[in-house]
């Protein structure tokens, strides 16, 4: 079946997807719909790294031989994709990190210790009920640790942020406020803009989690205007069809650069003696120690397919195929969408609820069927307890998805139903 | 291993694992925790975010009542119905022996063969050991069993309250 919006060359697109052609147990084919947990691999993303670690394998920046040259070349043409795939005002604004959680920590952290950007007792970081614990723990630690106070923006009944509230959560004692652009949870596309506004007109620093925003919106950070731009936005490589172990942290350069380093050791250093060391200035400033190299080169191929694919035209198709599964999932009887029920107003991961079953059975009795979701709090659990739930069920596509595997999703969903005796 | 066929899902949720969890058995706290013999303790499973509040009364030796409030999947409620109807009226020792049969049953990947002699209608779990991903729910409640058991008993487990 086509609908609108598709992306037009869906049947080539998933042929990139060498997984996407395995059978499971009883040989029931794949049906993935677990991506915003994780995406699955384009071939050229295997290759680059098979290719990098067969020939041209080495550390970086300090082996002076060709293998050396090589590698350190490709690890820096995979800043520059980076740096191109979010639009970033300058290259080396782009920081290699483990994940998007170590890139927030890095924020965290270095936060709390001395500099023009210190927080302390008396200042508040504002964050939202809707993060990925990974976007709470660490400003929990911050605040614990340097007396500040933690603030939250509360939700609404469907699933947006409740802004009625800005102007006494965003005030003078703000001092940075993090939030996610996408809902890993509910799905709700968060404004941005606005609250960057609203953030820079007292001072603060805007931290954006761009862990789900990556993989779907076209980013251009450039082209924001500098008020509504964020200062600091973290994804991580493997919702963006490339490896784990390699997360982004981009920094706009002038609060990068009154940042205190994070990790010490080789690499981040200009000179080191017994009593002190000088910083190198950014990105090494920020990647102390042997960065994970193959899992850059990685990731430089994987933003690099995602820009022949276009972001624009990614979009659409997550738009598409979104509409449509919260069209078949609506018609399964006591199931409830948890998070906006306008495909344009959200992102591709879709949380819901059956009534009568737990959503571990759900997903226990899709996984029977080759039906892979994810069960359980999805590292949200405060979003949950905001909507009275303890987990539920998600769903998320991504370029590769079809309506056929929507379809199979619903039908899995039926089935679960009559395996557990539902009416 | 965890890939589950629609035989292997038959395995997983036998008819009594799906009785016990529409109709748990001592469902619901009881008494009062601060009695004399009695400790309660709260349980989570952090990857899912399972619950279990459980309370054990203990008299004379002898496990007088077990009492749970919980939330969770099917696995997690029946595994705590069929825990309250193996251990209540127990001795403290016997009901030991059974917690660790039925911990053996549950670690043994689907290999060991359930003594129904001991574990009535616990053997219906002997298909979750096969899912890897599921063992923690089985075990939920009766973990959190034995760490209020060895609260009242002074025998603590080094395992502490898991909220």
């Amino acid at each position: 079946m086509t609908l609108e919006g598709l992306l037009p060359e869906l049947a080539v697109i998933r042929k990139d997807f060498p997984i996407l052609e395995r059978t499971l147990a009883g040989g029931l084919p794949l049906v993935y719909l677990d991506s915003a947990n994780t995406s699955q691999k384009p071939q050229v993303v295997i290759d680059t790294m098979v290719d990098h670690l067969e020939r041209h394998n080495a550390n970086i920046a300090r082996a002076m031989h060709q293998l050396g040259a090589e590698s350190t070349e490709a690890f820096e043409a995979a800043r520059d994709k980076v740096a191109a795939f979010i639009g970033a005002p300058e290259r080396d604004e782009v920081i290699f990190t483990k994940n998007a959680s170590e890139a927030l920590n890095l924020v965290a952290n270095t936060l709390a210790w001395p500099g023009d950007r210190q927080v302390g007792p008396g200042d508040e970081v504002v964050i939202t009920e809707m993060e990925h614990h990974s976007n709470i723990v660490p400003w929990q630690l911050l605040t614990q640790r340097t007396g500040a106070t933690l603030r939250w923006f509360g939700l609404t009944d469907d699933g947006q942020l409740d802004l009625s509230a800005i102007d006494e959560l965003i005030t003078e004692r703000t001092k940075v406020v993090s939030l996610t652009w996408v809902s890993n949870m509910l799905g709700t596309i968060n404004p941005i803009a606005e609250i960057t506004r609203k953030a820079h007109a007292v001072g603060a620093l805007v931290v954006v989690d761009a862990s789900q925003a990556a993989p779907q919106l076209p980013i251009d950070l450039a082209a924001m205007p500098a008020e509504e731009r964020p200062d600091l936005l973290a994804f991580t490589g493997h919702k963006v069809v490339g490896p784990t172990g390699i997360g982004v942290l981009w920094g706009s350069r002038a609060v990068l650069d009154v940042l205190p380093p994070f990790l010490g050791g080789g690499e981040m250093i200009e000179t080191v003696r017994m009593d002190v060391s000088t910083y190198a200035g950014i990105p090494h400033k920020f990647e102390a120690g042997t960065p994970p190299i193959v899992e850059a080169v990685g990731l430089g191929a994987a933003v690099d397919y995602l820009g022949h694919v276009g972001m624009e035209a990614i979009h659409r198709h997550e738009q598409a195929i979104t509409a449509y599964a919260l069209e078949g999932l609506q018609s399964v009887k006591g199931l409830t969408v948890l998070g906006p029920l306008d495909a344009t107003r959200r992102g591709g991961a879709i949380s819901f609820e059956v009534e009568g079953v737990h959503p571990h059975d759900i997903a226990q009795v899709l996984d029977s069927r080759g039906v892979a979701v994810r069960a359980g709090h999805h590292c949200a659990k405060p979003a949950h307890a905001r909507f009275g739930v303890q987990s539920s069920t998600r769903m998320s596509s991504y370029l590769y998805t079809e309506p056929r595997e929507i379809d199979a999703l619903v039908e899995a969903l039926e089935y679960t139903r009559s395996y557990f005796k539902l009416d | 291993m965890s890939t589950a066929n629609g035989q292997d899902l038959d395995a997983l949720y036998q008819e009594i694992i799906l009785d016990h969890y529409k109709n748990p058995h001592g469902k619901g706290l009881r008494g009062d925790a601060d009695a004399a013999g009695t400790a309660e303790v709260h349980h989570v499973n952090p990857t899912c975010g399972d619950e279990v509040t459980l309370r054990v009364h203990l008299a004379d030796g002898v496990v007088d009542d077990v009492s749970y409030d919980a939330v969770g999947c099917s696995i997690s409620q029946a595994s705590a119905s069929v825990l309250h109807d193996l251990v209540v009226g127990k001795g403290v020792d016997e009901a030991m022996a059974i917690h660790q049969e039925f911990l053996t049953l549950m670690q043994g990947k689907g290999a060991i063969e359930p003594d129904e002699e001991v574990l009535e209608d616990g053997i219906a779990f002997a298909g979750v050991a096969r899912f890897p991903a599921r063992v923690k729910c089985a075990l939920l409640s009766w973990m959190a069993w034995k760490d209020a058991t060895a609260r009242v008993t002074g025998a603590a487990t080094g395992e502490g309250d898991k909220a």
